[in-house]
């Protein structure tokens, strides 16, 4: 569909009613508000993170529930849909309603067509760089991992597009999991003298000492711009630790007051963190630790419109979160004036792939790059009749097709699918093709692992997975969803205590006993031994349980009964 | 420098202690003192805090206690404790859901800074106590160390 076909639609919805305020000349003229605003002070700062490898451009629904507790009951990240669009003052425009909130997605997403795609997101690079020159482009990590392609190529892919792209600088999450050689390898080849790696926060395992440079001075228009790394603190848990074996990480707020200062000391006028701690551990780093202007965020794939302004014992820094799967471009403009940030304006711009041409070299790169792998990737598996999406608290309908097709393959009681935040989204109707599968599950470790647990296991790992999302302190959360469940159900208290927030585990409506063995099928275990297990790759038994059902029905959802959370705007009434 | 640790841990870490003994400024000489054997096996913390003469001691702002959040492994972990106060003479690590509290223990000289970093094991999520002798007294800081099964992230 081209621009005019595009907004033909668009004019078409009008008169349907499906977007009451959307007509031809009202999108063309939001098409122009939203990406030519103008430029503001003298120093701009461009940010992208978590894309996962989505090259071209995709569907992408966010979350109907993401709960905050605690401190963060009812605050930005934490808040969603019709709360959402209040909280954020988001006009009445349904284009950038359908951009940050779920409200109507299939609606919707059918009239404004799909997100992100590096060719679409290079072509609005260079007409926001046009307006600012000198920007830098900040990438927050997780670019290398998400997508076939970019697992086959063990991220070569990624490493040629932020290239083309013009990424300056970047941090690293799942960049990691192809081995700490592998992040080395770019980091001194392809990188060098193109991108630099920083993360204050990844030091070797036997004397600490850093592995990438904390911080880069940058020069932008005269004015000197510290950039420091803040790697995912908790990569050697959340995902294998044989991985990064020689390499420790951590939240490290000692060693990052030092970088500032040292920062500052050199001479910075502007320091910035690119984040990938998710948007709890940076408001409370923010509130923490001193001198820093600005923190941009990635890894909780909050694409949040405006920031959240952090007081602490000096200053206030400006927090923000940028969304995830390419979908979402952020501009900080910063007036720097007499060695300081006088003030700041923002914008997360949307990346409409339909009011966005393509960028041919761009375009021309992605093709080249799938084309060794173009007609596995496209191998229509089956036909999907509903909404199929990952993103939630605790499951989603893709999340659920994996789980139902776990149970059914390895002839499981109970099944788990890791609380991943990153996987597209597909529309009723549309085909699920292999491509689709591995946006949802394309890791280094993917394999199916079926496993005697007793209830208290069961019970054991449940707890730990809540607490890494509900802790009260976000210092000892690690991002990502609860761990997605097949076959049984339970309740949860996400107000409660370690250890106390799961209860009434069932199987088929009989309890759960903690010392009765039960067979759980699994993916994605980070324990090494499983490396040499044997266990088949996650997408080829999906894969093989659609070709057999060649349609697939809505899932029915299997989600937890939920106690004191009535009324948290986190979560769609 | 290194008086007592558990057995385990000087397995571990002698060597390396040893070698930044070997660039440090004053280089104290190295002297076994008893055992403390009723401390190394207590089982709750007033029995540990008794083997070893430290009744009712105080949280200071003075001792330091630098440590992850999140344990990246629950059998090597990291601690490292720093204490300001005045003739500081023993500094000992305590892990209160460990089946034996007292981890490491540490006798600091007059000529030594007082700040010392080791490895210990966790079974599970606990508090970590530090505990200072400084003066004839005893004072802690405290910090939660979480031990979790791992997975599932991002």
């Amino acid at each position: 569909m081209n621009r005019r076909e595009f907004l033909n639609v668009l004019a078409a919805a009008g008169v349907s009613g499906l977007a009451p305020t959307a007509s031809f000349a009202q999108a063309e003229k939001n098409a122009g508000k939203i990406y030519d605003a103008p430029a503001f002070g003298n120093v701009s700062l461009l940010h992208i993170t978590d894309c996962h490898a989505q090259l071209l451009p995709i569907y992408f629904r966010e979350p109907n529930v993401n709960l905050g507790v605690a401190g963060m009951a009812g605050k930005a990240p934490h808040i969603v849909g019709q709360n959402f669009l209040k909280h954020f003052e988001i006009p009445a425009d349904p284009m950038l309603a359908h951009a940050f909130t779920y409200l109507d997605f299939e609606r919707y997403a059918g009239v404004y067509g799909k997100v992100g795609g590096f060719a679409h997101l290079a072509t609005l690079v260079k007409r926001i760089k046009a307006q600012r020159p000198g920007a830098l482009l900040l990438d927050g990590g997780d670019t290398w991992q998400g997508s076939g392609v970019a697992l086959w190529t063990k991220g070569q892919d990624m490493v040629d597009a932020a290239k083309a792209l013009g990424v300056d600088l970047m941090t690293l999450h799942w960049e990691c999991t192809y081995g700490q050689e592998r992040v080395e390898e770019v980091s001194k080849g392809d990188f060098a003298g193109k991108i630099e790696i920083v993360a204050q926060n990844i030091k070797t395992a036997d004397f600490g000492d850093a592995v990438f440079k904390p911080y880069s001075m940058r020069n932008v228009n005269g004015v000197k711009v510290a950039i420091i790394g803040q790697a995912f603190p908790y990569t050697p848990i959340a995902n294998p630790r044989y991985m990064v074996a020689d390499w420790t990480f951590g939240i490290q707020e000692d060693n990052m007051q030092k970088t500032v200062d040292a920062a500052r000391g050199d001479g910075a006028q502007v320091v910035v963190i690119i984040s990938h701690n998710g948007m709890d551990v940076d408001l409370k780093m923010a509130s923490r630790i001193t001198g820093v202007d600005a923190i941009f965020g990635g890894h909780t794939h909050d694409g949040m419109p405006r920031p959240t302004v952090v007081a602490n014992k000096s200053g206030k820094t400006i927090v923000m979160n940028a969304g995830s799967n390419g979908k979402f471009l952020g501009v900080l403009d910063l007036d720097v004036k007499n060695g300081k940030v006088a003030d700041f304006r923002y914008k997360l711009l949307p990346v409409f792939a339909n009011l966005l041409p393509a960028d041919p070299t761009m375009q021309a790169l992605i093709d080249k790059a799938r084309a060794p792998f173009k007609s596995k990737l496209d191998e229509k598996l089956a036909i999907s009749e509903g909404l199929l999406y990952r993103r939630g608290n605790f499951n989603g309908s893709f999340d659920q097709l994996i789980l139902d097709a776990l149970i059914e393959e390895k002839n499981a009681e109970i099944s788990f699918s890791p609380g991943f935040r990153w996987g597209t989204t597909i529309l009723p109707g549309e085909a699920i093709t292999m491509e689709n599968v591995l946006d949802q599950t394309a890791i280094t470790y993917p394999y199916v692992t079926l496993t005697e647990m007793k209830g208290s296991q069961i019970k054991e790992i449940l707890e730990d997975v809540c607490d890494n999302l509900f802790n009260p302190d976000p210092y000892y959360q690690q991002g990502g969803d609860m761990v997605r469940v097949g076959g049984m159900n339970y309740s949860c208290d996400p107000t409660a205590t370690m250890g106390s927030r799961i209860d009434n585990m069932t199987l088929k409506g009989k309890a759960i006993e903690a010392n009765k063995t039960y067979k759980v099928a699994g993916w994605a275990p980070v324990a090494e031994a499983a490396k040499d297990a044997g266990g088949e790759p996650i997408w080829d038994l999906v894969a093989r349980n659609l070709r057999a059902k060649k349609t697939v029905k809505t899932p029915d959802l299997n989600l937890p009964k939920l106690k004191n959370v009535d009324g948290n705007p986190g979560m769609a009434a | 420098m290194l008086n007592q640790t558990s057995r385990r841990q000087l397995l571990k870490n002698g060597g390396l202690l040893g070698l930044i003994a070997t660039f440090g400024a004053a280089i104290p000489r190295l002297a076994y003192a008893a055992w403390n054997k009723a401390a190394f096996e207590g089982k709750t913390l007033p029995d540990t805090y008794k083997a070893m003469g430290a009744d009712g001691p105080k949280e200071s702002g003075e001792v330091q206690l630098i440590a992850s959040d999140i344990a990246e492994n629950g059998a090597v972990v990291p601690l490292q404790c720093v204490s300001k106060l005045p003739n500081t003479t023993q500094i000992a690590f305590l892990v209160e859901k460990n089946p034996n509290m007292l981890a490491a223990s540490f006798d600091i000289g007059p000529d030594m800074v007082a700040d010392v970093t080791t490895r210990i094991k966790m079974g599970q999520t606990s508090n970590v106590i530090a505990l200072v002798k400084a003066d004839g007294k005893f004072y802690t800081a405290t910090k939660e160390i979480k031990v979790t099964l791992g997975g599932c992230g991002g």
